[in-house]
Formats: C-alpha cells, structure tokens, sequence
C-alpha cells in the first residue's frame, strides 16, 4: 500500500485537519516539531529508553496454549500489552508524546479520558517528566472507573469532570479541545488514538507501532513464519493501528478489528461505528463515524468504557474502505463471556476493551486448521474493571436464578 | 449584488458600524426563531447570524452548547429546518442578511452542491463554518462562489502569518475571533487584540468584524471604533435562554420578544 499520510494529513480520502482556525499555528508546529525530532536520534534514544526500562518493553508475545486448546482450531498467541507499566498499550504513545511535549519547551499537558487508561498513563508520564497534567474524563466514564480516577489524582494530576453532552469519552476529547482552544500558548495535549485532526493519527501510530514491530519479529522467531490473523479490539482504534501497521505491506496477513456491538446491533445501544456508521467528520477528522441522517453525531454504548465511542480513526476507514482490514462487532456479553473464558484458562483478566478481541477470537480459531495462527493485542489488564465487572456478573446471577 | 456587500456599503456610507446578531435556530422551537429574527431586525441588526444547532459544538461555549441541547432534544432541528427557518422570516418581511453558522458535518452528510443549491434559492447570502479552516475549504469555496454565497473566513490571534493568506481568500467580511477559547461572556480579550485587529486591517479591503465573548454596550462600542462590525451570540442566546418561560407562554410571548429586543436596543446604545 502506499505510504500514508500524505502531505495534507489523508489517508486516502480520509483524515484531514477539521478543526477551529485557533489551533491550526498549534497543529503546524506540533507537526514540525515531530518531524524534527523523530528523526533526531537524541529523542529517539530517550523514548526508546523509558519503552525499554520504565514500562518494560519489549512485552512478550505469549502462546495461549490452554485456550488454543480449548477452542480446538488455531494457535493463539497474545501479545502482552497488559504487562505494560500503568496496564495497557497506552503507556506507548505517552511516553512518545511526553518526551515530544518537553523538547518542544511545553510545561503543562492536557488529555483525554475514556477508560482512564490513557488519563493514567498520561498522569505517569506527567510525574516522571515533571509536567502539570490535567485529565478530562466524563462524569459517566468516572463513576465506571473510579480506580483509574484516584491512580490519576495520586500521580498528581487533577482530572476534570466532564458534565455536557453525553458524559463519556465523546464528550471528553470535546472538552480537551476546549480548553487547548484556550489555552493553546503554553499547553500540550497529549492525545490518546489514532484519532483527532493531523498529525494525531500519524503520531499516535508511529508511537503505538512497537507492539507491531515487536510481535512480527516475535511470531518470526517463534513460529518461523507470519501469522494468519491479527485480532485487535478497536474504540479509537490506537492498539489495532499499533499492531496492524507493521504488517499492512504483508498480503497473507488478515486484519480483523473488533468494535463493540453494546447491547446489540438492532438497539440503537452499541458503538459499531464501522458496522453502523457513515463516512463523516468528526472530532478534527474525516472518518466513519454513527450518526444521523442530518450528522449529528449519536451517542455510542458499551460496556467497555474505552470502546464507548461513536468514531474511530482515519487510517482504520482507509484500512477498510480498501478491503485491507474487516470489522465486526463483539457484544457486551460476548466480551464479558470471553473475559471470564481468559481468567479462568489462561490466568489472566483482560481489560473489558481486549475481552472484545478475546471474543472475536473464540469466534475465530475453531473454524482454522490448528496449523493457522493467530495473533491477538491483548490491550490491556483488567483490573481497573474489577469493581464494574462484579457489578454486571452480580446482576446476571441474580436475574438467573 | 450580495445582500452583505450591500449591508456594508450602505453602513459606510452612513458612518455606521455593524450589529450582528447569532441566535441558534429552533431554541425554543421554530416559531418563535421567526419571532425573534424579526425582533431582532426591529430592534437594530443589521445582519444575523443563525446558528445551526450541532451535537459536538467544539468552538462554542456552555451557553451555545446548551441552546443547541435544547434544539436538539426538544425539538430535533435539522439544517434543513434552519434553513427553512430562513426563508420563513424572509417571506415575512426581514430585510437583513442572513448568514448561516454551522459546523461541517450537517453540510456534508447533506450533500455539498445540493447544500450550496438550496441555501441559494432560500435566501441565504454568507455561511460560516467554524470547523474548516483554508486547508480544508477548496470544494467548498469553489461552490460558495457559484452560489454568490460569501463564505465567511475566521481568524484568530493565533493565525499569525495566516492572516493575510486566509484574508486574501475571504469574502463578505473577515470574522476575527476576539480571543483564545470558545465562545462565551468574558471580560478579557487576547492582550494582543488590537495589533491583532490591525494586522487584520492591513491584510484585506473587506469588512473586519469582531466576534466571541462581546457581552455589553461598552465593548461594542469600543470595538466597533476599530471594526466594522461587532459579532453579539451567547449574550443574546443567554438572554433568549432566560427568557424562554415567557416565550413558550402565549400570553407571555411578546415581553419575552420584548427582552431580547430590549437586549439588543441596549447593545447599540
């Protein structure tokens, strides 16, 4: 495939810079910046340090023996986002992005929250390097992941209540342009996906990328050849673009990415936005994206907190309006279903967004010969979700009996 | 002729500066959007802005997002209800130009050329759309300027070395935004703001107008002596906002007409 962004921030049609003319001097800079300092090898050095000694890397890439097993097809390997330092893949971009941040001469950070995952991996870096961080996260998002809120407080930074609109993560990357609008003299925002206006998408993806240069190099050396399919859950879609772009120049290599179907696909209470959506734009970008017939954007449901989203990033609409990559839905109680097959054959919780994949996968790997490999991100750990997921099992039990 | 050339002109010619309203269209409802574009005019606009309500108003500011709530979940306004909202008050006998406020995504999901074919045979001689900057505004300009629709550029003070490429395309009048954030009442203004204007002033002929966060009588008066219109939204949609008990009244209706009309009566001095 040919090289994407292109110069105007599009992959194919798709991406692009719909934001208020206040922060264009803003994204021009930011896209300098980076590409001064992405080729500097001094910055390259210091982010691939803390990626090595602070969060860890590189993760393993694990053979999910019992599981394999147990679903009688495919071998599946998991790629251990999870054993990241804060839980998830995010760490990835933030450390990228927190080290751009601080060459660019920027004291205070700003970003935003679905899960939190993000929020806390943000609120780490801001700890390490020194920087004022403020983290917005709606009302709704905090009740659901009060963990990751007070994680985010005691790293020191303040998170922000986000109250209008729909109280979730659409309304949260709302209120962090906001007040970057505001405050666009003296802060950096630190943007969680593959999505938003250029250079976001094209950033976060060049930081995310390890997980995909590490498990192609993995998976060569543990199985000799590249796997059949790469399965990743995608809300924004940062993890999914991760792991699929170091593999998008590989033809036998299928991408599937997993949004969440909610509670079904004939309610309007999913965030199916490649499923159920329209090309449209959204938050900076031209993308998919759930919305009505006069483009309002709808609100989105799901149980995950970080896959509650109604768009998704521009490359992944360019990955499959060019047939490079499907998308299909995972319901709420599928994922919670794989969640639970994870713990209890593999010994490990997934975050409720990686459960999504989890589930794709059970779906997957009986219908494969067991000489097919699949390779899965396993995002995140699930226990920020602990606290949610009693919750939903307590109710289910109840109901049953 | 478009109409806000002609508005301009003849503000000129009278040694006048412009007062230019935004009210989001369909708050309360649609009938009395109609009713206030006429008290509006009655009370001294000279041209109005009307606000497309949008679920994700990224430029505007907690009295905007509000109105366009209520719009929204009362109502379900769409832009072709905004439009026809237009036309509406037209036929009615409003004389002043109207120029439409939205957000990129109504229009296109809409459909460009239809859109530019609609808004034209409906009366609508500018268009602002505050989520597409010039890099983005080719397709759009192209068809605005078949249409003799004046598509309305923003600047910030933050544009810098933009301002004169972004002013060079700019028809109508050229929006400078008053400061860094969203829209909404404040009390400061960007510390640069008058250089800002006049860097604004030396890269184009056109009109220059002053927008976000004029509130009262003074402000307008004191940009209005280095602008040559001064944009007034959430005062107004505040002042709508609060008046909404008496307007969703019948009996009632006219002295809430009668406070926003006082509102703007005020703003002009």
């Amino acid at each position: 495939m040919t090289q994407v962004p292109d110069q105007n921030g599009r992959f194919g049609k798709f991406g692009g810079r719909y934001v208020p003319e206040t922060l264009m001097t803003a994204l021009l800079e930011l896209e300098e910046a980076y590409a001064h300092y992405s080729k500097d090898p001094a910055f390259q050095d210091e982010v691939r340090y803390l990626l090595h000694k602070y969060s860890g890397r590189p993760t393993s890439l694990y053979y999910a023996e019992r599981l394999s097993e147990k679903l009688g097809g495919a071998k599946i390997y998991l790629k251990r986002e999870d054993l990241n330092h804060t839980g998830a893949h995010k760490i990835n971009n933030t450390i990228g992005q927190g080290v751009l941040a601080k060459r660019m001469g920027k004291s205070k950070i700003i970003a935003e929250t679905g899960a939190g995952q993000h929020g806390v991996a943000s609120a780490t870096i801001a700890a390490l390097l020194g920087l004022e961080c403020k983290v917005f996260m709606g009302e709704e998002d905090m009740k659901r992941q009060q963990l990751n809120v007070f994680r985010m407080q005691l790293l020191g930074s303040e998170v922000v209540p986000v109250l209008s609109g729909t109280r979730t993560l659409k309304d949260a990357c709302n209120e962090t342009l906001r007040y970057w609008v505001s405050n666009v003299d003296d802060t950096y925002y630190i943007l969680g996906s593959v999505t938003g206006p250029h250079p976001y998408p094209m950033i976060v993806r060049d930081f995310q990328r390890i997980i995909g240069d590490e498990a192609r190099e993995q998976i060569l050396k543990e199985e000799g050849r590249l796997p059949d399919y790469v399965v990743a859950a995608v809300g924004g879609g940062s993890n999914a673009m991760g792991i699929f772009y170091p593999f998008v120049n590989d033809d036998g290599v299928k991408f599937i990415g997993v949004e969440a179907a909610g509670r079904g696909l004939d309610t309007i209470e999913h965030a199916a936005t490649m499923t159920k959506g329209r090309h449209g734009i959204f938050q900076g970008s031209l993308s998919y994206v759930l919305q009505d017939e006069y483009g309002q954007v709808q609100p989105a449901h799901s149980i995950s907190a970080g896959l509650d989203y109604p768009g998704i990033g521009p490359e992944h609409s360019y990955l499959k309006d060019t047939g490079r990559a499907d998308y299909v839905p995972i319901t709420d109680a599928e994922a919670l279903d794989a969640l639970q097959l994870l713990s209890r054959t593999e010994g490990i919780i997934p975050a409720l967004e990686s459960a999504h994949a989890i589930a794709q996968t059970v779906k997957l790997a009986p219908t494969l010969d067991k000489d097919k490999v699949i390779v899965v991100s396993l995002s995140g750990r699930g226990d920020k979700d602990v606290e949610a997921i009693m919750g939903y099992l307590g109710v289910e039990k109840h109901e049953s009996h | 002729m478009n109409l806000i050339d002609k508005t301009f002109a003849d503000l000129k010619a009278a040694g006048r500066t412009a007062l230019m309203p935004f009210v989001t269209m369909g708050d309360p409802d649609i009938k009395t959007s109609i009713a206030i574009i006429q008290t509006l005019e009655k009370s001294g606009a000279d041209m109005i802005e009307l606000g497309v309500p949008y679920s994700d108003p990224l430029a505007d500011g907690p009295v905007i997002q509000r109105a366009s709530e209520r719009a929204l979940s009362n109502n379900q306004i769409t832009i072709v209800d905004c439009i026809q909202i237009a036309e509406d008050a037209r036929t009615s006998g409003v004389k002043i130009p109207f120029i439409l406020f939205t957000y990129f995504n109504p229009v296109f999901q809409f459909g460009l050329e239809a859109f530019f074919e609609l808004i034209q045979r409906k009366g609508i001689s500018g268009l602002i759309i505050p989520d597409l900057p010039m890099e983005e505004d080719e397709e759009v300009r192209a068809l605005a300027e078949a249409a003799n629709i004046h598509l309305i550029p923003l600047v910030a003070p933050t544009s810098k070395e933009r301002v004169a490429r972004i002013s060079s395309k700019a028809k109508g009048f050229v929006y400078c935004v008053s400061s860094l954030g969203v829209t909404g009442v404040r009390a400061d203004f960007h510390k640069g703001i008058d250089e800002f204007l006049n860097t604004v002033r030396e890269a184009t002929d056109l009109p220059i107008c002053i927008g976000f966060g004029i509130s009262n009588h003074e402000q307008v008066e004191r940009f209005g002596k280095v602008c040559d219109g001064v944009i007034v939204g959430s005062a107004i949609v505040r002042t709508i906002e609060d008046a909404i008990p008496l307007l969703q009244d019948e009996s009632n209706r006219e002295a809430g007409l009668k406070k926003i009309g006082d509102f703007v009566a005020e703003l002009k001095g």
